[in-house]
């Protein structure tokens, strides 16, 4: 189908790019992407995503908007208090862009429904905010061959990798498992600066809008870290591992599967 | 001998393990961090008998937990 004027004028500044262009837009109009925890990654990721014309946007988080997750979730205004998340998200995006087709899924994302979830979607970001969740979705995606952007942030710094199936590392390569529950921190106890999640958030939604168009280079077999105080970003090269217990040559995960959260995360919940 | 972590050469002495450079280093969760050393991931329970060489080049990666 050809786009309205409405459309053309919407997406102009896209559109004007060569990398881009009106094919590059249907590519994107007729993309899926997964955002799941819609929060302080999810939440600009979303909206950058939602403003691009990203055609289908799923949002999965099981909680409702907090006051105390306003200073970053800035997909989420003070009327949304005590809306669940992926409610707000949707009517945020649909604000934006009424293109997109958003799909809210107020759930835990578990082992239970992970592969059912990331089923549909052409490319996932993980937006969640603790290991457990981490790990889950990276073996889902391993084992699902989706491509999926993984980032975390704490305090003034955020790092994050993409993970394409076939084209390097997971991230199990680099972390094995799981700290044990409460033994590294996290947000909830150590803090983190509003605008880092919307630095990093931004660059998944960045590495999603590439692969989508199929420009450029993503952070395969790299993993970005941000350092906010010292004004840093480097690119360290991560090594494949033949080893890694989901995608190496004899995996032993062949399924996903659960880790035990920490007390401290779930006490928020 | 020089060893470049993190992307800064820097001046260390002959025989340092990479234990010895995660303790010089005061990592905040010692016994959390990945380590690779020339693009090559060091395995976890031998950072004490990994001895460093003139030119390595190392990274310590970090777990982050948060994002929402
Ligand atoms: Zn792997």
């Amino acid at each position: 189908m050809a786009f309205t004027d409405a459309q053309l004028e919407r997406y102009s500044r896209h559109i004007l790019l060569s990398e881009v262009g009106v094919k590059g837009q249907k590519k994107l109009q007729s993309a899926k992407v997964l955002i799941i925890g819609a929060g302080g990654l999810g939440a600009p990721a979303a909206l950058y995503l939602a403003a691009a014309g990203v055609g289908t946007i799923g949002i999965a988080d099981a909680d409702a908007v907090d006051l105390s997750n306003l200073q970053r979730q800035v997909i989420h205004a003070t009327p949304d208090v005590g809306k669940a998340k992926v409610i707000s998200a949707k009517e945020t995006m649909e604000a934006i862009n009424p293109d997109v087709t958003v799909n809210a899924c107020r759930m835990f994302v578990n082992a239970g429904n992970v592969m059912d979830l990331i089923s549909g979607y052409d490319f996932i970001i993980d937006g969640t905010d603790n290991f457990p969740a981490k790990f889950l979705i990276n073996d889902a995606c391993v084992l699902g061959k989706k491509p999926f952007s993984h980032a975390g942030i704490i305090r003034f710094k955020g790092q994050l990798t993409t993970y394409v199936p076939g084209q390097g590392p997971c991230y199990r390569c680099v972390f094995k498992q799981p700290p044990p529950p409460d033994a590294v921190p996290t947000c909830r106890q150590a803090g983190v600066i509003g605008a880092v999640g919307g630095v990093i958030g931004s660059l998944q939604a960045m590495e999603a809008v590439k692969y989508i168009l199929s420009k450029g280079d993503l952070l395969t077999g790299f993993l970005l870290t941000y350092d906010a105080l010292k004004m840093d970003f480097r690119k360290i090269k991560l090594p494949l591992d033949k080893s890694c217990a989901v995608c190496g040559e004899h995996p032993a995960i062949l399924a996903p599967f659960d880790y035990e959260q920490a007390v401290c995360d779930l006490n928020g919940h | 001998m020089k060893i470049t972590l993190a992307g800064e050469k820097k001046e260390y002495e002959e025989g340092l393990t990479v234990a010895g450079l995660i303790a010089l280093q005061q990592v905040e969760t010692p016994e959390y961090v990945t380590v690779s050393v020339n693009d090559k991931f060091i395995q976890g329970g031998t950072f004490a008998e990994t001895v460093l060489e003139d030119g390595d080049v190392v990274e310590f990666l970090y777990f982050m937990g948060g994002g929402r």
